[in-house]
C-alpha cells in the first residue's frame, strides 16, 4: 500500500468525495459548503457532484440539521457541516430530540444514517464563541455516536465509517490539526467506530488523550522516554461507544494513567473515561488516575491568556510524574475513632 | 377565505365521516382510559380537529409522508395507522405501533407513511423538509405533509423551515391547525400577527385559510395543493381554523378559557357538521349515519380489548433499540 502526503482537512474532503462517488445517496449540506467553507474541507465537491448534492444552506443550523434527519429517515445519507461546534447549540434540539431518539421511539421502524461534521478547539485566537470543546454534551445523549479524529488518516477513516453507519454520528474535528502535513495510506482504510488506537507502546504509565492533545501526549511521552520512562499513549478516537477494553487492558498493565483533553475539566468527558478505567482496572491501580483539562472558564482572545488556558504536553508530563511518584500511604494500625 | 368549493362526490363525504367517527371514538375512549390511568403520559386529544386530519390524510397515498406534533392520534389514524396498534402504543404494550417505546406523542407507522409525531413543538417542521428533499432526489412524486399548531409558528424552526422550503421549492405542504391557543395561552398573547397565513406572506408560498370544522372545505383546499405538490411544486401552507374541544392535555383544568356554549359547539363540531350536511344532501340516510357511528365505537372497543390483551414489551427491547444495527437499511 502506498502513502501520500496530505492534510487533515484535505483528507476529510477526499473521503467525502470518495463516499459521494460510491453512493448516490450521500449529500453534503452546510453554510458555504459549495464554496468549500472557511477551511476548504468541502472544496471542489460542488464542481464534481453539482449543487443538487452539495447544498449551501442559510444560517439555520436547527432547520438544516432537522432537514438532514428527515432526509436520512427517507433514504438519503446526509453529511451536515456545522462550521464551528459553538454553533451546534442551535441544532441540539434536532440532534438530541429527533436524530438520537427516532430509532428508539419508533420501535426500530426509523433509522437516521446522518453524519454531522463540526470542529472545535482553541488556538486560533477565536475567542469564547469560536474555540470551545463541547463534545461532552453530545456524549450524554443515548443514540448519538461521537468521534474525535486526531490525525488525517483517522479523519478520513472515521468519516468513511460514519457515512456507512445507520446511526447519527457527530464527528468533532479540530481546527488546529487541519493544515499539518501528514502521510496517509492511499486509499485510506476505514476506521471502525468504537476502536481506540495505541499510538505509542510503553509499560510505565498510560496517557489517554483525545484530538489535539494526542500529539501533546506523544510529546510528553518523548520527554518521559528521555528519562527512561516508557509511556503508552492511547487515542480513544471514538468517545461513544468508548473502547474501554483497550483502555482498561493498558491501565491494568501499567497501573497508572493520565486522561487529557482540551475541554474544560469540570464535567468533561475525561471524567467518564476516568470512571470507566477506574472500574476496569481498579485492582491494578498504583496511583490515582490524573485528569487534565482546561480550567473552568471561557476562552480569552488575548494570546498569552489563550495559551495559558489550553492544556498541552507540559501539563500531561507533569501529571504523569505526579502519578509515577505517588506514594501510597503506609498502612497504619487502626486508630480508635478514625474514619476512612 | 377560499370560494365555496364544488360539491364532492357523496362517497368522499361518507368516507370522511367514517374516518372522523373513528377518530372521535378513539379520542373519547382515550380520555376515559386516561382518567383510569390505563393510557400513559401526557395525552393531547384532537376532538374538534377531525375534519382536518380526515380531509388531508384521506387524499394521501401510503408512500406520502406525514409528520405530526403532540396532538397526533387523529393524524395517525387518518393516515392509515390501525387504531388497535395506536391504542396499544398509548398503553405502552408490545403490539403498539412502536412496541410501547414511543407512546402518544411519538407515534410512528412507517408502513402507512406516518413518519412520526414529535413532542417538541415545531421540531417536526424541518424533518418534513428532509423527506421532501429525499423524494425529489429519488425522483418520486410522493408528497410530504406536516401538521402543526399555531403555537409552533412562533418557534424558530418555523421561520427557518419556511424559508428553506421556499428557497429550495420543496414539495411539502404545511398544514396549520390554528385553534387560537398555544397550550394555555391565547394567540393574541403570543404574537401580533393575527393570521398564521400572513406570517409566510413574504416568502411567496401558495396559501389558503379554511374553516377546519368543514371537512369538505379542507378536502377541497388541500386537493388543489396536493395536485401541485404531486407535480413537484411547493411549498404551500393551508391554515385550518379549528376549535380545540378539550384542554391542552387530559387533566388540564382549563382555567384560562370559558367552554363553548353547546349550540356554538354544534356549529364547530366537524363530525356533527359533516353528518348533518350529508344527511341533508341525501348522501347518506340517518340510519346509515347511525351505523357508521356504531361501527366506529365497535372498532375502538375492539382496539381497547386488543391493547389490553397485549403484553408489555420485554425490558431488554429498550436497550436493543438505542442504536440501529448495520445492514438493517
Amino acid at each position: 500500500m502506498s502513502q501520500v502526503e496530505t492534510t487533515y482537512v484535505k483528507a476529510v474532503g477526499d473521503a467525502l468525495a470518495r463516499a459521494m462517488r460510491e453512493d448516490e445517496r450521500v449529500i453534503v449540506l452546510g453554510e458555504d459548503v459549495a464554496q468549500g467553507g472557511p477551511y476548504l474541507a468541502t472544496a471542489g465537491l460542488a464542481d464534481e457532484f453539482g449543487r443538487e448534492r452539495v447544498l449551501n444552506t442559510p444560517i439555520s443550523e436547527g432547520a438544516v440539521c432537522g432537514l438532514a434527519v428527515g432526509a436520512a429517515q427517507s433514504g438519503l445519507r446526509p453529511v451536515v457541516e456545522i462550521m464551528f461546534i459553538d454553533f451546534i447549540t442551535l441544532a441540539l434540539d434536532q440532534l438530541v430530540n429527533q436524530a438520537a431518539k427516532a430509532h428508539f421511539m419508533s420501535g426500530g421502524q426509523l433509522s437516521v444514517p446522518l453524519v454531522v461534521r463540526t470542529q472545535g478547539g482553541a488556538g486560533q485566537r477565536g475567542g469564547a464563541q469560536h474555540s470551545q470543546s463541547l463534545e461532552a454534551w453530545l456524549t450524554h445523549v443515548p443514540g448519538l455516536k461521537v468521534v474525535m479524529p486526531s490525525c488525517a488518516a483517522d479523519a478520513a477513516g472515521l468519516l468513511t465509517s460514519a457515512i456507512r453507519d445507520p446511526n447519527p454520528v457527530v464527528i468533532v474535528e479540530n481546527k488546529t490539526l487541519y493544515f499539518r502535513r501528514e502521510l496517509v495510506a492511499e486509499p485510506p482504510e476505514p476506521v471502525a467506530i468504537g476502536s481506540a488506537c495505541i499510538r505509542r507502546r510503553g509499560d510505565a504509565i498510560t496517557l489517554i488523550a483525545t484530538s489535539f492533545l494526542v500529539g501533546e501526549a506523544l510529546q510528553a511521552a518523548q520527554r518521559l522516554a528521555a528519562e527512561g520512562i516508557e509511556a503508552e499513549v492511547i487515542d480513544p478516537r471514538t468517545l461513544v461507544p468508548l473502547d474501554i477494553e483497550t483502555l482498561g487492558a493498558s491501565v491494568r498493565r501499567t497501573g497508572r494513567a493520565v486522561v487529557a483533553h482540551e475541554a474544560v475539566r469540570l464535567g468533561g468527558f475525561g471524567a467518564e473515561i476516568l470512571a470507566q478505567v477506574h472500574d476496569a482496572a481498579f485492582e491494578c491501580l498504583e496511583a490515582p488516575i490524573q485528569r487534565i483539562g482546561a480550567p473552568f472558564m471561557p476562552v480569552a482572545v488575548s494570546p498569552p491568556l489563550e495559551d495559558a488556558y489550553r492544556p498541552g504536553a507540559a501539563e500531561i508530563y507533569a501529571a504523569a510524574h505526579e502519578a509515577l511518584e505517588w506514594d501510597a500511604p503506609l498502612e497504619q494500625p487502626a486508630t480508635p475513632g478514625a474514619t476512612c | 377565505m377560499a370560494p365555496t368549493p364544488p360539491e364532492p362526490a357523496a362517497g368522499t363525504a361518507v368516507a370522511l365521516l367514517r374516518t372522523m367517527w373513528r377518530i372521535r371514538c378513539f379520542e373519547e375512549r382515550a380520555a376515559a382510559l386516561k382518567r383510569s390511568l390505563q393510557v400513559h403520559g401526557l395525552i393531547h386529544l384532537s376532538i374538534g380537529g377531525e375534519g382536518v386530519a380526515a380531509g388531508v390524510c384521506g387524499q394521501l397515498r401510503d408512500d406520502d409522508a406525514v409528520y405530526s406534533g403532540h396532538r397526533a392520534h387523529g393524524h395517525a389514524i387518518a393516515k392509515g395507522a390501525p387504531p388497535d396498534r395506536v391504542m396499544a402504543e398509548l398503553m405502552g404494550r408490545q403490539d403498539g405501533l412502536c412496541h410501547g417505546l414511543g407512546g402518544s406523542m411519538h407515534l410512528v407507522d412507517v408502513e402507512h407513511g406516518f413518519l412520526g409525531a414529535t413532542g417538541v413543538v415545531g421540531g417536526n417542521l424541518p424533518l418534513a423538509l428532509g423527506s421532501a428533499l429525499a423524494a425529489r432526489r429519488q425522483g418520486a412524486d410522493r408528497v410530504t405533509v406536516v401538521f402543526f399548531g399555531d403555537g409552533a409558528v412562533q418557534a424558530g424552526h418555523f421561520s427557518e423551515s419556511v424559508n428553506l422550503a421556499a428557497l429550495w421549492a420543496l414539495p411539502v405542504i404545511f398544514v396549520c391547525e390554528n385553534n387560537g391557543f398555544a397550550e394555555f395561552t391565547s394567540r393574541a398573547e403570543h404574537t401580533t400577527v393575527a393570521s398564521v397565513s400572513d406570517v409566510v406572506a413574504p416568502y411567496g408560498l401558495a396559501r389558503d385559510i379554511v374553516e377546519g370544522s368543514d371537512a369538505l372545505a379542507v378536502w377541497a383546499a388541500f386537493e388543489r395543493f396536493l395536485t401541485r405538490a404531486r407535480e413537484g411544486q411547493g411549498p404551500m401552507l393551508l391554515e385550518c381554523l379549528t376549535h380545540r374541544r378539550r384542554g391542552h392535555y387530559e387533566g388540564d383544568a382549563e382555567r384560562y378559557r370559558d367552554p363553548l356554549e353547546q349550540a356554538e359547539w354544534q356549529q364547530r363540531d366537524p363530525v356533527a357538521r359533516l353528518q348533518q350536511r350529508a344527511i341533508q344532501a341525501g348522501w347518506l340516510s340517518v340510519q346509515t349515519a347511525g351505523e357508521i357511528e356504531a361501527a366506529a365505537h365497535e372498532e375502538i372497543e375492539a382496539a381497547v380489548r386488543f391493547a389490553r390483551a397485549s403484553p408489555y414489551p420485554r425490558p431488554e427491547l429498550a436497550q436493543e433499540l438505542v442504536y440501529a444495527e448495520a445492514g438493517r437499511r
